[in-house]
């Protein structure tokens, strides 16, 4: 399809977003990730069952703790869709890509850089 | 085991801010198995911890540690040689364990970060429920295997009070009446002639009633 969508994210493979803890998450803030997005098989159509309602959950729980902290819980989301849907991904990519770029740098990027 | 609870993060920034170096102190015991307080929980707290420092502009430096157990010598003495390097300690042990580790090392603040709540089983994964109190005088061998101390809200030792509603307890319908429970199981083991004996009063100064309680197993001691 050669679809488009920015440069600026890094796509991690996982065998289910099952695998996805909240550790991986806030680690990912802690080095500088300016915005986390899981993208997931549709809801009831995980081969293992449960993984992407389970990813789900984490995603949440990694919202709530970034905005206890000061970070902001709307730079972690969640996406369904399934490997058929190309132009989603692309969308999707595109979408949340404006999300961060409107909320601006991880601010733990800059209080690093102050503290250096 | 013992079931805790994590506290929410807002409370453990509250206690320990006024510190500059902290070390996170996991349990690999029950509170890893109830998720409040093993390597993982740890690595959350710290990773949240250390965030939130950096975003106030304070260079706070946060460690993560778990040991095997916090409610014996030998494994909080693993510790020791660096504990100089702490102006504080989160600890996620249960009670028991936060007040080992702020007895042994006294000279550092010891703050807890998780609430412990009960003894208890693993129904399912994310739900704990009562199963004990540790009252030091176990009736479990005449009520069928369930416990009228911990399950009952009144704690009843021979029968149900009037709130026993179609097997709810009346203070709160999803609450199981433990002494239905009781009957339906002793009449399952053709035992419900035992529900007839009365249980004669309880000796509660093996409960907390006696105060602070101690075990003591001379033939064990070294």
């Amino acid at each position: 399809m050669r679809l488009q969508y920015p440069t600026d994210i890094k796509i991690i493979l996982l065998p289910c977003t099952g695998k996805l803890d909240v550790l991986h998450i806030l680690h990912a803030f802690e080095k500088g990730a300016d915005g986390v997005y899981a993208v997931g098989c549709m809801e009831g159509d995980c081969h293992y069952n449960s993984g992407n309602l389970r990813a789900r959950k984490r995603v949440e729980q990694a919202q709530h703790i970034l905005d206890t902290i000061g970070i902001g819980g709307e730079r972690v989301q969640m996406y369904n869709l399934s490997s058929s849907e190309g132009p989603r991904f692309a969308q999707i990519a595109v979408e949340m890509d404006e999300r961060i770029k409107k909320l601006g740098p991880n601010p733990i990027k800059r209080a690093k850089n102050r503290a250096a | 085991m013992i079931v805790a609870d994590k506290k929410p993060i807002e409370e453990i920034i509250e206690e320990i801010k006024a510190h500059d170096k902290i070390l996170i102190l996991g349990c690999n015991e029950c509170v890893t198995v109830c998720e409040a307080g093993g390597k993982k929980e740890v690595g959350v707290l710290a990773s949240a911890l250390r965030m939130y420092f950096l975003n106030q502009g304070r260079n706070v430096k946060i460690d993560e540690v778990t040991l095997e157990r916090q409610c014996d010598h030998e494994y909080l003495e693993e510790i020791r040689d660096r504990m100089d390097q702490y102006d504080a300690v989160v600890s996620l042990a249960c009670g028991v364990g936060v007040q080992f580790m702020a007895e042994k090392y006294h000279n550092t603040p010891v703050y807890p970060g998780v609430n412990t709540c009960f003894l208890g089983a693993t129904e399912k994964r994310g739900l704990w429920t009562e199963r004990c109190q540790a009252c030091g005088q176990c009736i479990l061998a005449s009520t069928g295997g369930i416990c009228p101390v911990s399950r009952c809200a009144k704690r009843l030792l021979n029968g149900p009070c009037g709130g026993s509603v179609r097997g709810s307890c009346e203070i709160n319908k999803e609450i199981d009446c433990a002494w239905q429970l009781i009957v339906d199981r002793l009449k399952a083991l053709n035992r419900l002639d035992d529900y007839e004996k009365v249980c004669s009063l309880k000796d509660w100064s093996f409960d907390r009633a006696g105060g602070p309680r101690k075990v003591v197993r001379e033939d064990v001691q070294q």
